[in-house]
């Protein structure tokens, strides 16, 4: 198969969070960036789906600028086929999305993957938006992806109380959960084999973004803790019934 | 202002975030004068409880006449919801930030052209120009975000839990609905469904309890269990726990798991690591539970206990009980 797998850049997951001075972006002073931890599944996810059919070619999509030219070349290392990069800094999903669905439908792929959500802003959003805007289904929150028969696919994903099993009709949008599978690290071969392969820079087709960020803050600091022995549970008990009222 | 509100079922059970979705509804536009809110229900459900939205703000309820939306497709419900948005002349949807939400949102943005605030915690802050400003958390919860929204047409999706129903009215009129969608329009076919059952959703409930490696193993969690069942609370754990398969993966709450905000999290011998701290720390109340007095998680947390837990456990449930019996 063709697939498409949608990468974003996000601070490593260990970052102490803090923004600039006015508050508009993030400080990025001394942060690390990885692979979004779903996309990095859905490259893994795309390689397995390849080798278990013998064929096929994997392209990887970033929309941003090349600040993130090492986490695409690193999805190449893992065995990403080549790379795409769109160039310009978008501000919102819509944005990113409206991107991506240009440049597929300029390519014929057969399946799009994409992460649950990234955890910098969030949004679990770009998966359906691309959907919509490419007019193919959408599994969204898949725990498992199998090849099915004549062309479809079959997918677990996870909903509200329960999970489900569903078939879905190629080309599609899958977003991907953990318990898909493990990411795989890249080996020296793979690290060498990343540096002569594609990583093509496009033109943005300029969508401007709907949504913009006024401004950040940190979550308000909780009050210190109220400790108690472990034969005072009675007064635990109290302070939750009567001071937090949440028992 | 006209607001469509799309309401969700489950088995012809209203869900909690039905209730939910219109009382963020009106509590966020209860200033606008004119305000109209058009409920429609996703699949049919009992016509009292369907016209008991009303006691939470609903204006009217569009109930569908056929059964084709009791299951979810997102393709079938994207199309019903357009359908009733055109119908209603609504310039704002409302819906909880769900599942189902999460699949019918971005589908929804694009499909109506509308700009989307999605899963904000807060009902918006309405400025005079007509504009709105909305919070959300931002990686991962360890920051906010303010935006500002404007456009003729507006999507508004809020995080389950944001905020507490409040009755204002009396029930209103349910109206049979018919709705153009065919099923021919479904791109899934739905093979199986694995509820689970008798649980309360984690990401549903008001008080969760959450095991950590502190436990030891699996065979230690009935202690979990029955501090969850005395305050009906849902059950969850770290991710090297579920890791482990000792809980199931569907229990992982922090950064690259569920994200949670209960009125009550108890965390039981967990350490408090930056990443499991990012799922759950805009819980309203923090209890930790930890023989590690430097633990991480007494940082965050509103009320502590040094100690064991298979000693905490068994006495916290049992002073539960007793207040419940009381
Ligand atoms: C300098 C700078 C500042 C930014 N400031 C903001 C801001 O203030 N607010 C804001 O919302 N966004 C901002 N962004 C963009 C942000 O990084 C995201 O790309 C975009 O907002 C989508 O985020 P999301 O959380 O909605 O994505 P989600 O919908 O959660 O992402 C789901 C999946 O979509 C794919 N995806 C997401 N983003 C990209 C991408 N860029 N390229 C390719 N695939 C992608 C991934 O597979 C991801 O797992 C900024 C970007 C830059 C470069
Ligand atoms: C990319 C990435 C993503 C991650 N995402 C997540 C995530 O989403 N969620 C998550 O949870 N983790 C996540 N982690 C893992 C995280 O860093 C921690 O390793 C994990 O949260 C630790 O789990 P724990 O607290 O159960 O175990 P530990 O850190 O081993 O803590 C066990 C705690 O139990 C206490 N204890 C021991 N015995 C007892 C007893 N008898 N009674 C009471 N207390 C006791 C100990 O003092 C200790 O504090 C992620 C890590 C990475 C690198």
């Amino acid at each position: 198969m063709n697939i498409l797998v949608c990468l974003s850049q996000v601070p490593d997951t260990t970052t102490k969070i803090s923004f600039t001075s006015d508050n508009k972006e993030l400080n990025k002073a001394g942060v690390q960036y990885i692979i979004n931890p779903y996309d990095e599944l859905a490259l893994t996810k795309a390689l397995e789906l390849n080798e278990a059919s013998g064929g096929g070619s994997i392209t990887v999509v970033h929309v941003g600028g090349a600040d993130a030219e090492p986490v695409l070349r690193k999805a190449l290392a893992i065995g990403a086929d080549q790379a795409v990069r769109i160039d310009t800094a978008p501000m919102d999903a819509r944005q990113v999305a409206a991107e991506i669905a240009h440049f597929v439908s300029s390519a014929s792929f057969d399946l799009v993957l994409a992460g649950r959500e990234s955890i910098d802003y969030n949004g679990g959003l770009v998966g359906g938006m691309l959907a919509e805007y490419l007019d193919w289904p959408l599994v969204n929150v898949a725990t498992s992806i199998e090849g099915g028969a004549g062309g479809s696919m079959i997918v677990c994903r996870d909903m509200d109380g329960g999970r489900e099993k569903l078939e879905v009709y190629l080309p599609a949008v899958i977003t991907c959960q953990k318990e898909l599978t493990e990411p795989r690290i890249p080996n020296m071969r793979g690290i060498m084999a990343a540096r002569t392969k594609p990583l093509q820079v496009l033109a943005p087709q300029g969508k401007g973004a709907d949504m913009h960020v006024l401004e950040h803050a940190l979550p308000p600091s909780r009050q210190a803790c109220r400790f108690f022995e472990v034969h005072q549970m009675d007064e635990l008990v109290e302070a939750l019934h009567q001071q937090a009222k949440v028992l | 202002m006209k607001i469509l509100v799309y309401a969700e079922q489950q088995d012809g059970h209203l869900k909690k975030s039905a209730v939910e979705a219109v009382s963020f509804a009106r509590q966020s536009f209860e200033s606008r004068g004119d305000l109209n809110i058009t409920v429609l229900l996703g699949g049919q459900v009992d016509t009292q409880a369907a016209a008991e939205l009303g006691l939470y703000g609903a204006n009217s309820v569009w109930m569908p006449a056929e059964s084709i939306l009791n299951s979810f497709e997102v393709h079938l419900h994207a199309l019903a919801i357009q359908q009733a948005l055109a119908e209603s002349g609504a310039e704002v949807l409302v819906m909880a930030h769900t599942y189902c939400g999460k699949s019918l949102v971005p589908r929804l943005s694009v499909a109506w052209d509308a700009v989307l605030a999605a899963g904000v915690n807060s009902p918006p802050e309405c400025a005079s120009d007509g504009s709105w400003k909305v919070y959300r958390t931002v990686y991962s919860n360890k920051g906010i975000a303010s935006y500002s929204v404007s456009g003729v047409r507006r999507i508004l999706s809020f995080l389950p839990n944001a905020l507490k129903p409040v009755e204002c009215s009396s029930p209103c009129t349910v109206f049979p609905w018919n709705t153009t969608v065919n099923s021919a329009a479904a791109k899934t076919r739905s093979l199986e469904l694995q509820k689970v059952q008798g649980k309360i959703p984690l990401t549903e409930a008001e008080r969760v309890i959450s095991g950590g490696r502190g436990l030891k193993g699996p065979e230690h969690w009935h202690l979990i269990e029955d501090l969850a069942e005395v305050c009906d609370a849902a059950t969850a754990c770290s991710k090297p726990v579920s890791d482990m398969h000792w809980r199931s993966h569907d229990e992982h709450v922090g950064q690259t798991g569920i994200t949670i905000k209960p009125d009550l999290y108890m965390a039981v011998g967990i350490s408090g690591a930056i990443q499991h701290l990012a799922g759950v720390s805009s819980s309203k109340t923090i209890v930790a539970i930890n023989t590690d007095r430097e633990a991480p998680f007494f940082k965050v947390a509103d009320y502590g206990v040094v100690g064991d837990a298979f000693e905490v456990l068994p006495q916290l449930t049992q002073a539960i009980r007793r207040l419940r019996k009381g």
